[in-house]
């Protein structure tokens, strides 16, 4: 009970903090429309390809997008947390008696609250060029993306405690997430890739996710894909909450 | 919070610790930064912990105020056992970090309520206890601004309002004064005064001698994790030497030398080329006497002065090195 309070006042502080700027709000959407805008009509020629997956270039694109929304958005949440240390804040708030869990899960929910609005004015912008989803599909993506962003935020967190300075922190994230990224077949279809390429492919989780993604706008919700997907996501979740819990009841008392 | 509740306030104590220690493993082995130590603070009053900086002052208050588990010891904050009761230690003592710890985004107003929900206060409850302390600590004029925006003073008095926000029995202060200028210092000095008087007991970290010497009741040295002397400020300096007196004395100072040294109140008397330096306990009480006794002794005095050993000079007896370079 008290940590439900605490963690609803956390988030409220940085959801306001966030809202407050609003060039934030901004940016997080702009990345994402880029690539729509840019980078799309270029696969509506290659779309006709053999191997390139059905449902036209939007319907195979942006569900992608949507996917490397929930990785990159939440790769950057550590930052917050490292000036949040530097500055004091943090054992500000630990001296008071609020619960030590919610001082993560409160930022952790104002993270994906944010990827959740940034999704859906990506998927609003999309639906003139012809993308198709209905309300259910659009449930399972808004999920499969909060358990993506819940991860990739944890890990984020976990890291951003262990290093405690962006200069480690921020090459190794973003290093680390760019294989993540290609080999996860968001930018083109891996059904375009060689069979090698595919077999490394095959052990990265986002993979998975994109598949499940690309399903969902197909309208196929039942399909194996969508179930490997999310289940896949909802256990990396849990185990990755588990890991940044731990770091962080280590690291904050 | 009346005055009925804290009777005879000096006889309590605050804090009381036994044997408190901290070992940091690093990759050079363990480091024992707070080496065993033992505190009684008397409820009421500005107790001063002075050090140079990696003494083991702050290391020592983050226990105290739960943000660091001891590796060793006992320690009572405010009535509650620091190890076994630290929820209810968070409940009654309050915290100023050096770093300060608001965040720049957002307004002194909402950082304040944020801090007093926190505390378990409802929303309006919050905001009235807000508007309370940011007219009492005169942040009227910026409270709706956000705090990036702050001068040095404004931000320390809000990070004392934000500590205040539940009105602590105890203020743990860290090197409250540092970086602020000299209005801003003597400002805070006075707020921390204001707050003994109102009944809260103060526990300040310090590396500057002259805010030990003017703000603190009872003075703490701590040196290598050690404590190496404790009482007040004029204790501390009369158990190094006691008071000075300085006399300009006309023709052979010599003479003078010889009769003072034969009087049971002086310590120690060194002459210099037409003056003589008397080291007396009580500087206030041996004047007349020295006084009387020249003059009876026919011996001219030009010029008189009496100065009283500095807290920096405590420190230099008891850990060997000057307090202020270590600061530097």
């Amino acid at each position: 009970m008290k940590t439900l309070r605490d963690t609803a006042l956390v988030f409220q502080r940085y959801f306001g903090i966030f809202v407050s700027n609003p060039a934030w709000v901004v940016i997080g959407a702009v990345q994402p429309l880029l690539y729509l805008l840019l980078f799309a009509p270029l696969l509506k020629s290659i779309a006709a390809t053999p191997g390139f997956p059905h449902g036209g270039a939007y319907n195979v694109f942006v569900p992608g997008l949507l996917i490397q929304l929930g990785l990159f958005g939440s790769t950057g949440v550590g930052f917050g947390l490292i000036a949040d240390l530097r500055a004091g804040v943090i054992e500000r708030l630990r001296v008071t008696p609020v619960s030590r869990l919610a001082l993560l899960l409160g930022r952790a929910l104002r993270d994906i609250v944010t990827l959740e609005l940034q999704s859906l004015i990506l998927i609003a912008v999309a639906i003139p060029f012809g993308l198709r989803i209905n309300a259910a599909g659009l449930l399972i993506m808004l999920a499969l993306v909060a358990l993506i962003g819940l991860t990739m935020g944890s890990i984020a967190y976990a890291l951003a405690l262990w290093l405690g300075d962006e200069n480690s922190y921020a090459p190794l994230i973003f290093t680390a997430s760019l294989p993540l990224l290609l080999l996860s077949g968001v930018l083109l279809p891996l059904s375009l890739a060689p069979t090698w390429l595919r077999d490394i492919a095959a052990v990265n989780p986002l993979s998975y996710a994109v598949t499940a993604a690309r399903a969902i706008f197909l309208g196929h919700l039942g399909n194996r894909s969508v179930v490997e997907g999310v289940a896949i996501f909802a256990v990396l979740t849990a185990v990755s909450m588990l890991l940044a819990v731990r770091r962080f009841s280590r690291a904050i008392a | 919070m009346s005055t009925g509740e804290r009777p005879e306030a000096s006889s309590r104590t605050i804090i009381e610790t036994r044997g408190l220690r901290r070992i940091f493993s690093t990759r050079r082995g363990p480091v024992e930064a707070v080496a065993g130590v033992d505190l009684s603070v008397a409820a009421g009053t500005i107790f001063g912990f002075l050090g140079p900086n990696g003494a083991g002052k702050t290391t020592t208050l983050r226990m105290l105020t739960t943000l660091l588990p001891p590796t060793g010891g006992e320690a009572t904050v405010a009535g509650c056992d620091l190890r076994r009761e630290p929820a209810r230690v968070r409940q009654r003592v309050g915290y100023v970090s050096q770093r300060g710890g608001s965040d720049g985004a957002v307004t002194g107003r909402s950082e304040v309520v944020f801090q007093a929900r926190l505390y378990g206060m409802s929303a309006a409850d919050a905001r009235a206890r807000a508007r309370e302390l940011i007219a009492s600590f005169q942040l009227d004029e910026c409270a709706d601004r956000r705090t990036q925006s702050y001068s040095g003073g404004q931000r320390r008095r809000l990070d004392l309002a934000c500590g205040l926000v539940h009105r602590p029995q105890l203020l743990f202060l860290d090197e409250p004064t540092t970086g602020l200028d000299p209005q801003s210092r003597a400002h805070l000095w006075e707020e921390v005064r204001r707050l003994r008087a109102e009944g809260t007991s103060i526990f300040l970290t310090t590396h500057y001698l002259e805010e030990a010497d003017q703000l603190c009741d009872q003075l703490t040295i701590i040196d290598q994790g050690r404590l190496v002397a404790a009482g007040t400020p004029s204790e501390l300096k009369r158990q190094i030497a006691g008071d000075v007196v300085t006399l300009g004395v006309g023709g052979d100072p010599q003479r003078a030398v010889e009769l003072l040294q034969r009087q049971p109140f002086v310590r120690e008397t060194t002459a210099g080329a037409d003056e003589v330096r008397c080291f007396v306990d009580r500087g206030e009480t041996a004047t007349p006497a020295l006084l009387r006794l020249l003059d009876g002794a026919g011996i001219e005095l030009r010029s008189l002065s009496l100065s009283r050993p500095s807290l920096d000079d405590v420190f230099l007896r008891q850990t060997g090195r000057r307090l202020r370079e270590e600061a530097a």
